[in-house]
């Protein structure tokens, strides 16, 4: 009995974590098809700035819990910084060529990213675990879990909720729908699509930085952490289909629920439970579990 | 004819090629110089927790080396290696055994590199003995871990060395320490990372605990989580549910570091013992944030286990690398230090032999093949695997904070005696393991 | 005489010149001609796809099963290395035709990325399997030529030689196809394939032809590169970053000729060795500075210079 709760609660948390980790990169696809390789540079500053920041903060004296309001600056200052620069200063010039060149673009950015990473803050690692030991734990019998942690899950489904919202609550929402099924039609019924995609990738910037910021209290925060990420993010959003968010909602809870049951039952297969799913997913639906439909145009 | 003249864009590359390809080919480096090529972890996650501090620890001997500012027992053998001067080419190991093989024909084919003295993976140096044996390329490992290395993939070695002790020396120190300590534990489970290193770990430790210790039980449910994961929810649930009192881990680095912040804000570290065969590379930087009462190595005598050992050679050396780095050396550091140390002992060594003048490689192998010198720490003997393996002490002991210090200490630790820890010459340890690690002198 | 143009001549000439400088080149340079051939030849595979408009960010999977396999048979005993390579071409391109019933269904970007995911499942397989060296990998023994068992530095000799007949060859033969009416139908897919069907062509076979092809030579590419460098690793044959350099030298040739792409491979191979040189700690962002360049400001490649180069040459005379 104990096991399944321990099932369920890590299953949950991990879930949480692929979620925030995976939203961003999905939120992008999703309207603009492109599969943004950068994603994980974005994580990793995002993680960097946010172990800086919190770091800072718990020098002076103001009060402990705007130590979470530092996460999500950090959060805010990188994704709106490299959103804004990468998709005005690059992408933006790349929009009228192949999607390949776009995809590749942004891996040659993730390549040099990295790199700039190493330039700032040099191969030791940050530390920034005072938000973490702020909330304590709570106990269910032998087992402890750290609030912390828990509140993956609740930022996870605050994040889902709100996107989702947007999207369909939203006149915001709607035009981007609008872009989403079909983008020149969008542009001749006058939306700004520039602003569309400029607001878009700045929001999964955001989303990919906030992923890396409020996880950071729990790691160490080290060089090469943005690409296991990415390859992460890329599976879990293949597993929902790719640009759905629901879909990687439900990929999330998938490969999180699983690999925890892994991890309690069976330790030894652990590390395939991802490629597992994602490859049974493949066979058979190769589009994902909630592939959104593609218009064929003549 | 038309035809001719307009090929001629890919006919000129490829003649210009060939061409450059002719000027190059008589490249050879300057003949007062040793040029020591040294790889390690400069990006990826290996570079914090093995790679910089083993590059660092390299420089801070190699620049001694060149300026002949080494204590003793090295102070009367001048200046450089056989008195010439060391040109290092310090470089990245990150991306592979395939890269570095290719890396490793480029320093040695283009960049006229005399000697290596690096590799922290043991997939690298698995990946780099063949091609080194194949251009009998003297290559000193001093720090890879695999015992595969002399037992599986090369038997009988020329051209290749190993300074320290390999992994199952840690797993049969830790064994004996547990026996010694904690005679009445009720069983043992573990977590390593599931890639080579993680799995021959547990293998080694798990295996000289069913010698030492036959009527504990080790757990079914050892716990494999994926390199370089960094969540380790479930599976600190899954130890805390275990009802084994006693986990083995080899993590290092940010795995490690976010294993023991997980750890530490569930209290996982006040249900279990913990015992952690490679964590001294995170003690200092963690600081006080170190989960105190855990059981620690290092894989030999080196970082924190050397941080009162007073000798000339080590006392200078702690001296020189905190003032320079202002972090106290760790295992990494010490390791890579001992390499090169390798290579000032048997190049000054075979040119003694050879009346003063700078010796052959070949001179060189023979003077470092079964031969006894100095590290910083400890003792290194050369003497296993044809004398190109060494063993060493090795130490393993209790993680404390010391208050008045502010720094983590050692306490309670046990040294073992190299015959104690490695196999015997000639023998294959994991046979050695199961066949009760016999000839052992402990 | 239809079949010989420039390209054919070009291609020729080359290939002689390299034909000799095998025996005087330093052994460095082979070395990095040896890789740049086996990366060229999966470059060529995907040039032909991306003809047809698709682009595949998982051709590891081809080029880490070819390499794997053949290195397999040799832990078997096998050491020959036209049996080597004609196996790791071969299961590579079985591999691709079988996947390929699924692939051909999807287009653009879709396509790109269910290739790199099938390529994810290799890695993880491969990582997940201790007898093959997990993680480590395992290294590959010096192969025999036809009984001839070379040895030192006349083992990369003979090898540069074994993969510079195969690699003309293949090279030439992908260039005459291009010229056939199936060849020439790919950049008809590319444009609009409902007109290609209306014609009487299946989009669909066009692509899967071309998608086996692609596997074989990429599997050709990876069985060459195991011997050449004499180890196989997951991380560096069949993660994705490999595949992402292989679209990197596609994108950096060009897709204007067939021997476009093995000057691409070769420049890769440069940027890298001497970035790695230079700059230890800073070398991916050099070769991140050179893609995003080469994407900015050369979009059709190193090939488009070679030409414009000639055109200026031409202009002044009448």
């Amino acid at each position: 009995m104990l096991t399944l709760i321990a099932i369920l609660v890590d299953g949950l948390i991990y879930s949480s974590y692929l979620f925030m980790v995976a939203v961003g990169l999905t939120v992008i696809f999703g309207v603009m098809k492109i599969l943004n390789v950068t994603h994980g540079s974005f994580y990793a500053f995002g993680a960097y700035m946010s172990a800086t920041l919190v770091g800072i903060y718990y020098q002076t004296d103001l009060p402990e819990f705007g130590g979470f309001l530092v996460i999500f600056g950090a959060a805010l200052i990188v994704g709106v910084f490299f959103g804004v620069i990468l998709e005005r200063g690059l992408l933006r010039f790349l929009y009228h060529r192949d999607e390949h060149i776009i995809v590749l673009a942004t891996f040659a950015m993730f390549l040099v990213l990295e790199d700039v990473l190493l330039m700032i803050w040099g191969t030791d690692p940050y530390y920034a675990t005072e938000p973490m030991g702020l909330l304590g734990f709570i106990d269910i019998e032998v087992l402890s879990y750290d609030v912390y942690r828990l509140s993956f899950i609740a930022l996870a489904v605050v994040v889902g909720l709100g996107l989702w919202l947007g999207l369909t609550r939203t006149k915001w929402g709607k035009v981007l729908l609008a872009v989403i099924f079909d983008r020149e039609i969008s542009q001749a019924m006058g939306v700004n699509v520039t602003v569309v995609f400029l607001v878009t990738f700045v929001i999964g910037s955001i989303l990919g930085a906030l992923g890396g910021a409020y996880i950071a209290p729990t790691i160490s925060v080290s060089p090469g952490i943005g690409v296991e990420v990415i390859v992460l993010a890329f599976a879990v959003v293949v597993i929902g289909g790719m640009g759905s968010i629901p879909g990687a909602m439900i990929g999330s809870l998938l490969v999180g629920i699983s690999r925890a049951a892994a991890v309690h039952q069976f330790p030894e297969i652990e590390l395939f439970v991802i490629y597992a799913i994602m490859a049974a997913v493949l066979a058979f639906r190769p589009e994902g579990l909630f592939a959104p439909a593609q218009a064929r145009k003549i | 004819m038309q035809i001719m003249k307009r090929s001629g864009g890919i006919a000129l590359l490829a003649t210009g090629l060939a061409a450059a390809i002719g000027l190059t080919a008589g490249m050879a480096n300057a003949a007062d110089k040793v040029v020591m090529a040294v790889p390690t972890f400069l990006t990826g996650a290996g570079a914090p927790a093995f790679g910089v501090p083993a590059r660092n620890g390299a420089e801070v001997i190699i620049e001694a080396i060149n300026k002949g500012t080494l204590p003793a027992p090295y102070d009367k053998s001048g200046k450089g290696l056989a008195g010439r001067q060391i040109q290092a080419v310090i470089y990245d190991e990150s991306g592979g055994g395939v890269k570095q093989v290719a890396e490793f024909r480029n320093k040695v084919q283009k960049q006229g590199v005399d000697l290596f003295v690096g590799y922290i993976s043991s997939g690298t140096c698995a990946a780099i003995t063949p091609v080194a044996e194949e251009l009998k390329m003297l290559t000193i490992f001093p720090i890879c871990g695999t015992p595969r290395i002399f037992e599986e993939i090369n038997t009988n070695p020329k051209y290749v060395f190993r300074t320290m002790g390999h992994a199952t020396a840690d797993g049969v120190a830790e064994a004996h320490y547990v026996k010694a300590n904690m005679a009445d534990v009720k069983g043992y489970t573990g977590i390593n990372q599931n890639y080579a290193w993680g799995q021959d770990s547990w293998r080694d430790f798990d295996l000289a605990m069913k010698q030492l210790m036959p009527s504990v039980p080790a757990s079914d449910k050892a716990q494999w989580p994926k390199i370089f994961s960094g969540q380790y929810g479930a599976e600190i649930s899954a130890l805390m549910l275990s009802k084994e009192p006693l986990v083995h881990s080899s993590l290092w680095g940010g795995d490690l570091e976010a294993f023991i912040f997980q750890g530490s804000a569930r209290g996982l570290f006040r249900k279990k013992k913990l015992l952690f065969s490679v964590a001294d590379t995170s003690v200092y930087r963690l600081g006080k944030k170190v989960p105190t009462g855990v059981i620690l190595g290092a894989r030999g005598p080196y970082g924190i286990f050397a941080a009162n050992v007073d000798t000339p050679l080590n006392n200078w050396f702690r001296k020189v690398y905190i003032d320079r780095y202002s972090v106290p050396p760790v295992g990494g550091s010490y390791q890579a230090a001992q390499g090169v140390l390798a290579a000032k002992f048997a190049y000054d060594k075979a040119a003694a032999a050879n009346g003063g003048k700078f010796p052959s490689k070949d001179q060189v192998i023979a003077a470092l093949e079964g031969a006894t010198y100095q590290g910083i720490a400890a003792e290194v003997h050369m003497n296993r695997s044809n004398g190109h393996q060494a063993a060493t002490i090795h130490q393993i002991g209790i993680l404390e904070w010391d208050k008045d210090a502010g720094e983590p200490i050692m306490t309670n630790v046990t040294t073992f005696p190299a015959d104690c820890v490695m196999p015997p010459p000639g023998v294959n340890g994991t046979e050695w393991l199961k066949g009760g690690m016999k000839g052992a002198k402990c | 005489m239809r079949y010989i143009d420039k390209t054919v001549v070009g291609l020729t000439i080359a290939f002689l010149a390299l034909l000799f400088a095998d025996f005087f080149m330093a052994e460095w340079m082979r070395f990095i001609g040896l890789q740049s051939l086996a990366r060229g030849t999966v470059a060529l595979g995907l040039l032909v796809l991306w003809r047809t408009g698709l682009v595949s960010f998982g051709h590891a999977l081809y080029f880490g099963f070819g390499a794997y396999a053949a290195a397999m048979l040799t832990l078997l005993g096998y050491h020959d290395a036209f049996f080597l390579v004609f196996a790791g071409t071969l299961v590579a391109g079985l591999l691709a035709f079988l996947l390929g019933f699924l692939l051909r269904r999807y287009r653009a970007i879709f396509f790109a990325l269910l290739n790199m995911a099938f390529s994810m499942i290799l890695y993880g397989v491969i990582v997940k399997t201790e007898a093959l060296g997990s993680t480590d990998g395992f290294s590959v023994l010096a192969p025999t030529f036809l009984g001839y068992a070379p040895e030192g530095e006349a083992v990369q000799t003979t090898l540069f030689l074994f993969t510079l007949v195969f690699t003309y060859l293949i090279t030439l033969s992908v260039h005459l196809y291009l010229k056939t009416t199936l060849g020439g139908m790919s950049m008809a897919v590319r444009e609009n394939e409902i007109r290609v069907e209306y014609l009487g062509y299946s989009a669909e076979k066009v692509i899967h032809v071309k998608y086996v092809f692609s596997g074989l030579v990429a599997g050709f590419g990876g069985a060459i590169m195991a011997l050449a460098i004499g180890q196989v690793d997951p991380d560096s044959m069949a993660n994705w970053t490999v595949s992402g350099e292989f679209v990197f030298i596609t994108i950096l040739s060009g897709i204007g000729n067939v021997a476009a792409t093995f000057i691409g491979a070769l420049v890769f191979e440069l940027i890298r060795t001497y970035a790695f040189e230079y700059a230890p700690q800073f070398w991916q962002f050099i070769l991140g500075g050179s893609l995003l360049a080469i994407i900015m400001f050369l979009p059709d490649g190193i090939w488009s210079v070679l030409s414009r180069l000639r055109k200026a040459e031409k202009a002044p005379s009448p």
